[in-house]
């Protein structure tokens, strides 16, 4: 069992409360997975800007002079802001790659979230409450964000075990349910250049998707073909740069309630997770239907 | 009319107190507020009390209940009346998955639609959906009646027993060992009172009555090569 929140904001002046909102509808999915926690969140764009949000056990360590010393190797400015065991590098576009790269060779202990123009991920062991409040989550602002509670079954209980998972720019995905191809699955996407982090199979619908967006399709298209390729139970939310998609498996025995006003889109594994959105009372609420992909984009 | 906020009194205190209702009781009419997608509300029942729930409902509701009647003035979520032996459950809105699971008595009524495996294993219960139901419903049912205003999914009736599925609509697929029957005068004469029971705007000549073919009651002989 997890849970699985989303909101993908349609009244630009909404923005300013999604960390709010979806914070709270996080952390009443916590009966649902006490396990670990994590959300994605879109935020403004930055002219020119991309970036890295990283993760370590020893911040204290790893992240003091991490900011200088990126800026020495690029030769250009990277701006480190931290929060708890996470931080958001800033960088020229086009740097996150080499950044990347840098990281894994002279900071192994340092862990990638997410990269991208504009997501941020930040995801821990421990209650969602307590890891909300850790990364102040509900201060943040933007115009899409997804979150999960997790309830291990497929891997460890750790913080890169934990959602959403992040396998391409500004992509994330969280999941609910299990798979049961993800072994084979990972070793074809391997061969197609893929990375993976974990032996997790979430992270490996997560590679699916993205693969199949660098081939050409869209968010859509990918999680059609999905339905075809990835074998087991799942609800799955998307976030893309500027979409937000759903889908279930055909025999959608996981649960899924989605509400839509003129204001936003929102996902909630249980209708509870809902309630305190704005107009809640007059929103359109359904389930989705199995085997059918939903998406929305700005 | 007693009322019951939720936002006050916890859950537990909620179902004990209706759960406490003598048969004789005077305090038949209540009304619950402040539900807000909770799980488990006014389950295990047993008087006949008439009980409203004014917003949504999480997983369960009504489940087991026995000679009560409850509303719900919104939608509910998986498992609602699961078990029921008697009495009634009225739903305004959508009922999720499993709606009326196993029930071996008394009446559900969907105004919405309902999801998947709505009236799965039913014992006995009559659901009368004024929508549309999800894939596999009715799956292994043995007894009661199903009716259904709108389109059935796929897998209607899989595995069937002696349950009556009646569907006015369309019906994706027919499950395994589940087949459309012939529709007699004392079926006609079920459908009417069903209709009339749970307020539904249809006419029972308009629907068709799916049934077991009854082949996977007894082995076959001649599939035994195969195991």
């Amino acid at each position: 069992m997890c849970g699985i929140v989303g909101l993908f904001l349609k009244d630009r002046s909404l923005e300013p409360e999604l960390g709010r909102l979806l914070t709270d509808m996080l952390v009443t999915m916590s009966d649902r997975g006490p396990d670990s926690a994590g959300i994605a969140i879109y935020g403004a764009e930055q002219d020119g800007k991309s970036k890295l949000t990283v993760q370590s056990g020893d911040p204290d360590v790893d992240f003091a002079g991490l900011d200088a010393e990126l800026s020495k190797v690029l030769g250009e400015d990277v701006t480190l802001r931290r929060k708890d065991t996470h931080a958001v590098l800033e960088m020229p576009v086009g740097a996150t790659e080499k950044v990347r790269a840098f990281l894994a060779s002279s900071h192994p202990n340092i862990r990638i979230m997410s990269a991208g123009d504009i997501i941020e991920i930040y995801k821990e062991v421990g209650l969602p409450k307590d890891v909300a409040e850790r990364f102040a989550l509900s201060s943040m602002s933007g115009s899409h964000g997804i979150g999960h509670t997790r309830m291990a079954t497929e891997s460890a209980v750790t913080t890169m075990g934990a959602h959403p998972f992040s396998t391409g720019s500004d992509q994330c995905l969280v999941h609910n349910g299990s798979l049961s191809n993800h072994n084979s699955l990972r070793r074809k996407l391997r061969r197609e250049g893929m990375a993976f982090e974990t032996e997790n199979d979430s992270e490996v619908a997560a590679a699916y998707l993205t693969y199949k967006m660098r081939e050409g399709s869209n968010l859509g298209d990918a999680m059609k073909s999905g339905l075809d390729d990835l074998d087991g139970f799942f609800t799955f939310v998307v976030g893309t740069k500027d979409g937000f998609g759903v889908v279930r498996d055909p025999i959608a025995c996981k649960p899924a309630v989605m509400a839509e006003t003129d204001q936003y889109v929102a996902f909630g594994s249980e209708y509870r997770a809902l309630v305190n959105l704005p107009d809640i009372e007059s929103a359109r609420v359904w389930e989705p239907e199995p085997a059918t992909v939903y998406f929305w984009e700005h | 009319m007693q009322t019951i906020d939720m936002a006050e009194s916890g859950l537990r205190e909620l179902n004990s107190t209706l759960q406490a209702q003598a048969e004789q009781t005077n305090q038949t009419d209540w009304e619950i507020v402040n539900t807000r997608g909770s799980h488990a509300v006014a389950v295990g029942l047993d008087a006949p009390i008439d009980v409203t729930i004014r917003g949504s409902t999480g997983y369960y509701c009504a489940g087991m209940n026995k000679q009560a009647t409850v509303r719900v003035k919104g939608s509910a979520g998986p498992g609602v009346a699961e078990n029921m032996m008697s009495g009634t459950v009225i739903i305004d809105g959508d009922a999720s998955q499993y709606a009326g699971a196993t029930g071996h008595g008394g009446l559900l009524v969907i105004k919405g639609n309902a999801s998947s495996r709505c009236g799965i294993s039913m014992k006995g219960i009559d659901i009368v959906v004024h929508g549309n139901i999800g894939h596999m419903s009715a799956f292994m049912a043995q007894s009661g009646n199903l009716v259904v205003l709108g389109d059935a999914g796929d897998a209607l009736g899989d595995s069937l027993y002696e349950a009556r599925l009646f569907v006015r609509g369309s019906v994706k697929s027919l499950g395994a060992d589940c087949e459309e029957k012939e529709m007699r005068p004392e079926h006609l004469e079920i459908l009417r009172d069903l209709l009339e029971r749970s307020g539904a705007d249809a006419s029972p000549e308009e629907f068709k009555r799916y049934g077991s073919a009854r082949k996977l009651y007894n082995f076959n002989i001649d599939n035994a090569s195969a195991y």
